[in-house]
C-alpha cells in the first residue's frame, strides 16, 4: 500500500496503546520532515514523561522552498494524517493535538480542516490549529513550538528539548505530516509502506511530487516522472539544506535514508532538483546562500554575520566582482560558522556551500563574470 | 577532585560584547564578527577561578560553567 494510493478515510481508529511504539521502533520509520530522525525513538521519549499531559504538533510547515510533498499529501490524504495524530495522541496520552501549517498553503489547510470537520466530537475537540509563517526555519521543531507557545516563529535554545518541554511547557512529539501517514499505515495494516514522496523541481520534464519505492534510484524516479528535460550540470539532493551531487553519481543513488547517511548524503525533506547544464552553478548557489542568510533568524551573531559574509563572497564571485580572497573566505568562514547557532540553520548552510565548493571546484575556480565570457 | 567542567555560550544571549576572550584567551577566542570561540573540551584545573570570572563578567550574562557532559 502507498501514502497516495490509499484510501483516505478508514473508518474507526485502530485500538493501539503503547506496545504500538515497538512496533514503530522495528518498524525503522525515519521522520521525513527534513532531519530523518527516528521516529520511534521520539514517540518513545514522549510517552516515557507523558502524564497524561502530552501534546502532538502535526508539522505541516513546509517552509524548504522547493518542497510540495506536504501540502500534496495534506490536500490528497487529510484523515491519514489527522489519523497519524489521533494514534500518536492515544499511545502517548496526549490531551492536545496542534495542526501546524503553512499560513501559505491554504489549500492544505482547508482540506485538513474539512477532514477535521468529519471527525467525531471527543476526538475533534482536542484539535487546535497554528499558522505557521513563510520563514525556512519555522518548521524546526523548536521554532514550532515556540510559535504556538509564544507567537514567534524563532528557535530557542536546546535543552529542553520539545519532547522533554515542549507546547505549554508539555513533553511533545512534533512530526512531520507524512511521517505521521506512515505511522498511521503502520497501525492500521501492521507494516508502513516503504515509499517516500519527493518532489522533483528543476529541469525534469515534469516537476512535482511522486511517490517512490525506497531503495529505487534518483534516475529511476526522475526517469518514471517523464526524465529530465536536459542533461543536468548537477542535482541538489534534499533541498537547501542538501548537498550538490555529480548527475553521474546521482542518478545512481538509492533513495534510502540509512544509505545516504552512510555516504554522507541526506535526502532532507525530499527535494530533488536538477540544475540545468546551462545554468550556472555559482550564480544559483549564490542565490541560495543569499536566501539561507536572509533567513537567519538573527539570534546568534555567528549565523546571522557569518551566513551575509558567505552570501556576499559567494555574490561576489559570482558577479566576477570578487577579491583575490574570497574563495578561501569560504572555505574559513565555513568552518568558523558551523555548530555555532542555538539552532541547524548555520549548520545546513554551510553543509550546503561545502558540496557546491567540492562539485562546482572548478567553476568557483575560474568564474568569470558572464557579461565578459560572452563578449570573449 | 571536583567533576570536570565546560564552557558553554548562549548563542541566542551572546551580543558579542568580546569581554570573555579577553578575559580568558587561553580557551576563547573571536570569530571574524567578535563572537567567541570556545576551545574544546573541559575547562583546565588551573584556568577554572578565570573562567568562573568571565562567566561572572559577561555583561549580558551569556556563559555558564556546566558539568562537562551536558556540554554540546
Amino acid at each position: 500500500m502507498r501514502l497516495l494510493d490509499s484510501p483516505d478515510h478508514l473508518g474507526e481508529l485502530p485500538r493501539v496503546g503503547p506496545k504500538f511504539i515497538e512496533a514503530l521502533e522495528s518498524s525503522g520509520l525515519a521522520g521525513r520532515g527534513g532531519a530523518g530522525f527516528p521516529a520511534g525513538v521520539k514517540w518513545r521519549a514522549v510517552a516515557q514523561r507523558s502524564r497524561g499531559d502530552a501534546v502532538i504538533l502535526v508539522n505541516g510547515a513546509e517552509g524548504e522552498p522547493r518542497s510540495k510533498k506536504d501540502r500534496v499529501l495534506m490536500g490528497a490524504r487529510p484523515h491519514l494524517i489527522l489519523d497519524g495524530a489521533f494514534i500518536a495522541a492515544r499511545v502517548l496520552r496526549a490531551r492536545r493535538i496542534v495542526l501546524y501549517i503553512g499560513e501559505r498553503h491554504t489549500a492544505a489547510r482547508d482540506s485538513m480542516l474539512r477532514a477535521l470537520g468529519e471527525r467525531p466530537e471527543p476526538e475533534r475537540g482536542l484539535v487546535s490549529i497554528a499558522a505557521a509563517p513563510a520563514r525556512y526555519v519555522a518548521g524546526a521543531e523548536a521554532a514550532a513550538v515556540h510559535m504556538v507557545n509564544e507567537g514567534l516563529a524563532t528557535p530557542t535554545n536546546t535543552p529542553p528539548y520539545p519532547f522533554e518541554r515542549g507546547v505549554d511547557g508539555a513533553p511533545t512529539l512534533v512530526q512531520n505530516v507524512e511521517t505521521l501517514a506512515h505511522a498511521a499505515l503502520l497501525a492500521r495494516t501492521g507494516s508502513i509502506p516503504r515509499t517516500m514522496l519527493l518532489t522533483l523541481a528543476g529541469a525534469t520534464a515534469r516537476p512535482g511530487v511522486v511517490e517512490v519505492d525506497e531503495g529505487t534510484t534518483i534516475g529511476e524516479a526522475i526517469q518514471r516522472a517523464g526524465g529530465a528535460a536536459e542533461t543536468p550540470r548537477a542535482v541538489l539532493l534534499g533541498g537547501y539544506f542538501g548537498s550538490w551531487v555529480e548527475p553521474e553519481r546521482a542518478w545512481r543513488l538509492q533513495l534510502d535514508h540509512r544509505s545516504l547517511r552512510d555516504q554522507g548524503l541526506g535526502l532532507g525533506c525530499g527535494v530533488i532538483g536538477l540544475l540545468p547544464a546551462r545554468g550556472c552553478p555559482v550564480c544559483e548557489t549564490a542565490g541560495i546562500m543569499r536566501y539561507l542568510a536572509g533567513e537567519s533568524s538573527a539570534q546568534c551573531g555567528p549565523c546571522f554575520f557569518g551566513l551575509r559574509a558567505l552570501a556576499d563572497a559567494c555574490t561576489r564571485i559570482a558577479e566576477g566582482g570578487a577579491n583575490p580572497d574570497d574563495l578561501r573566505r569560504l572555505h574559513r568562514w565555513s568552518a568558523m560558522v558551523r555548530g555555532r547557532g542555538a539552532c541547524k540553520h548555520p549548520d545546513g548552510a554551510v553543509i550546503f556551500l561545502s558540496s557546491a565548493l567540492t562539485v562546482f571546484a572548478r567553476e568557483f575556480t575560474a568564474h568569470a563574470p558572464h557579461r565578459a565570457r560572452r563578449i570573449a | 577532585m571536583s567533576a570536570a567542567q565546560s564552557l558553554l555560550i548562549d548563542r541566542i544571549k551572546c551580543d558579542g560584547r568580546g569581554l570573555c576572550a579577553e578575559l580568558l584567551p587561553e580557551l576563547i577566542r573571536l570569530d571574524d564578527w567578535g563572537y567567541p570561540i570556545l576551545a574544546p573540551g573541559p575547562v583546565p584545573e588551573h584556568l577554572l577561578l578565570l573562567a568562573q570570572r568571565a562567566v561572572e563578567d559577561c555583561p549580558v550574562l551569556a556563559i555558564a560553567l556546566r558539568r562537562a557532559e551536558r556540554t554540546r
